[in-house]
């Protein structure tokens, strides 16, 4: 027997003993709510022990959670789209005000779709449903995208700079904006003027991105706190010391 | 004398009243907007503190008049609202109201909403503290459908020369051969791909969480039509996972199209471009296992990614691969950055598919987005030294999103 086998069935053994401990005392109620957290218990110690390696735990609790999720993708799409879109739509079809006819064309599209897995002598239907939404889509971005990445960032950048704190800000994001602007210039090549711009654009680029990871590490940490809240007071029922 | 006295307090009685009385009302359509809404204007006052302004709607000139929206005195400036009434000066010394529905006479809870092509009739009322009130002049308009917003007239104009300026660069690119500046992480692709054959370990190639109709998932599908090019030539196994259906079902026709053009469509199989899960989490949990077990030797990961962005790279990181990322996701990039070999930031992702495939279209049309940030790189220069040396805010005013 290898060293991680023995290491996993350890685990198994220590965990199932500790629920045995936490029913038997009455700290997890033997009820639907005491199983779900000795589930979600398990799962999370599961998944957390990819951190040593991968080992049949995680591949377990990574196949459950994929299944899991596409059980609820499925029964989420059943009922907030397939049922409340189309089957009622056209199961309350008013024959005499034909106003639900146009649920035909988003429902063919639908079915245009699932082309895809019939021969090739239909397949090519499912072109014209993703034309659809690859045309709709790119349409609907274009002036999105002009008045988020260009307008709403032109707007603030062109502020009068006045000799105050205020107008140092401003002057550092004018300079900030340019540079990196012309970092992004593809058909120049950076040397000289240009080189010394676009370098300073990757400093003010890797500036934002240092403190973008900071702040983003802090979130995680916050997720992690809340894991870990999790597994000592709902699970362990530990009584842990607020700050 | 009395008489004289009786005249002029009379007079300052019907000056005061006139004063506390809302005047230059007005009623119109709301601009821009698809009907069902009329726009109330009318001057500001100097009022006691405590009092509204209530604005009534009725149907009939001789009313009877029910309420619609109650205003502060403080608030509800145009200048409050520059795409609808401008940037004059005058804008500080009137008031507006949008009103959209008025309360149901039977029932005051529910509300009556506007139609379009009816006459309504509009009264603001001035409701002073100690309950007096100040009824204005009726005035009357009707709602109706804009068939143009004017205030997206900016982002029209900008799109269209945009697209001109582009459509220029690829008439340019179809006449003579345009110079791209080395993107790293591109030059490095082959690199990558050529590792893989080496080893004799697949490619994975992830896409991020972003639909079809996302700008990166399309730039990510050009990148993949090269990458399988040149697996197909190198005779190379091909992996790409999917979190979306649509874009696994243009990934397919991708990856097929490209082992056909590399002449080895017997190369192809529809197993290589898979669906792994719909959910963020799952999907992330699910490539971290399959990097962990097949450690593929090239991770490619192209799209708009969310907090699954460095469980994906540090894992493939801890394997060995040599990973290549490319997103437009500002606060992914600096994990893909600490964890990948080579990172397209931003742009350099929509730049990836001119610079791997070198065709005229694409080359022009990139030509013409470097044209038209040139554009915004003047307007904003100009802009600012306009603002700062003469106060003047024309440009800024051209240029704001509303």
């Amino acid at each position: 027997m290898s060293r991680d086998q023995i290491f996993f069935i350890v685990f198994f053994v220590v965990f199932v003993a500790i629920n045995i401990y936490l029913f038997g005392s009455g700290s997890l109620s033997a009820d639907w709510t005491g199983f779900g957290i000795f589930i979600a218990a398990g799962i999370t110690l599961s998944l957390y022990s990819f951190l040593y390696k991968d080992n049949p735990l995680f591949k377990f609790a990574e196949n459950l959670y994929v299944g899991v999720a596409a059980a609820y993708t499925l029964t989420q799409v059943w009922y907030t789209v397939l049922l409340a879109d189309v089957v009622i739509p056209f199961s309350e079809l008013d024959s005499e005000s034909m106003s639900n006819l146009w649920l035909i064309v988003p429902s063919l599209l639908g079915l245009f779709m699932l082309t895809q897995l019939s021969s090739a002598k239909f397949s090519w239907l499912s072109r014209i449903a993703f034309a659809f939404v690859v045309g709709l889509g790119a349409g609907l971005a274009i002036p999105r995208t002009i008045a988020a990445n260009v307008l709403a960032q032109l707007e603030p950048s062109m502020r009068p700079i006045t000799a105050t704190w205020e107008g140092l800000d401003l002057l550092i994001i004018l300079v900030g904006v340019v540079t990196v602007l012309v970092y992004f210039f593809y058909s120049v090549e950076h040397t000289g003027p240009v080189g010394v711009a676009s370098k300073i654009g990757i400093w003010f680029l890797m500036i934002s991105f240092g403190a973008s990871f900071g702040y983003t590490i802090m979130a995680r940490l916050s997720l992690l706190i809340g894991r870990v809240g999790f597994l000592l007071e709902d699970w362990l029922v530990l009584p842990l010391p607020y700050f | 004398m009395r008489y004289f006295l009786c005249c002029i307090i009379l007079v300052l009685c019907a000056a005061q009243l006139y004063a506390q009385q809302p005047t230059g009302v007005k009623a119109e359509d709301t601009p821009n907007d698809s009907g069902g809404s009329i726009t109330v204007v009318w001057n500001r006052a100097e009022l006691p503190d405590g009092t509204m302004y209530k604005i009534a709607v009725s149907e009939s000139e001789t009313g009877p008049f029910h309420p619609a929206a109650s205003i502060d005195p403080s608030g509800n400036l145009q200048s409050s609202d520059p795409g609808t009434f401008g940037h004059g000066t005058e804008t500080s010394q009137m008031h507006f109201a949008k009103i959209a529905e008025y309360d149901d006479p039977v029932d005051p809870s529910k509300k009556i909403a506007i139609e379009n092509g009816k006459t309504y009739y509009v009264q603001v009322i001035a409701q002073l503290p100690y309950d007096e009130v100040f009824p204005s002049a009726i005035a009357s308009t009707e709602a109706y459908e804009n068939f143009f917003n004017t205030l997206k007239t900016n982002n029209f104009v900008l799109g269209t020369i945009f697209s001109l300026i582009i459509l220029g660069g690829i008439f340019l690119a179809q006449k003579r051969e345009l110079f791209i500046r080395r993107i790293a992480g591109l030059e490095a692709l082959d690199e990558a791909l050529g590792r893989a054959t080496e080893m004799g370990k697949p490619v994975l190639f992830i896409h991020g969480l972003h639909p079809m109709g996302s700008v990166s998932t399309i730039a990510a599908i050009n990148v993949l039509a090269r990458v399988a090019q040149r697996t197909a030539e190198f005779n190379t196994e091909l992996r790409v996972a999917n979190q979306d259906p649509v874009v696994m079902a243009v990934s397919q026709e991708v990856v097929k199209e490209s082992y056909l053009n590399a002449g080895r469509p017997d190369a192809y199989s529809e197993n290589s471009v898979f669906m792994v899960a719909t959910e963020q989490f799952s999907y992330a949990a699910a490539l971290d296992g399959m990097m962990v077990r097949d450690r593929p030797a090239t991770n490619i990961m192209m799209g708009y990614f969310y907090a699954e962005s460095l469980l994906l790279a540090e894992t493939g990181a801890s394997t060995g691969a040599i990973q290549i990322a490319g997103t437009d996701s500002y606060t992914q990039l600096p994990f893909f950055i600490t964890t990948c070999d080579y990172t397209l930031m931003g742009e350099e992702l929509y730049a990836a598919s001119a610079y791997l495939s070198r065709e005229p279209k694409l080359l022009g049309s990139l030509k013409g987005q470097d044209i038209g940030k040139a554009v915004l790189l003047i307007v904003m220069i100009l802009g600012t030294i306009l603002t700062t040396i003469l106060g003047n805010q024309t440009l800024t005013h051209i240029f704001t999103a509303y």
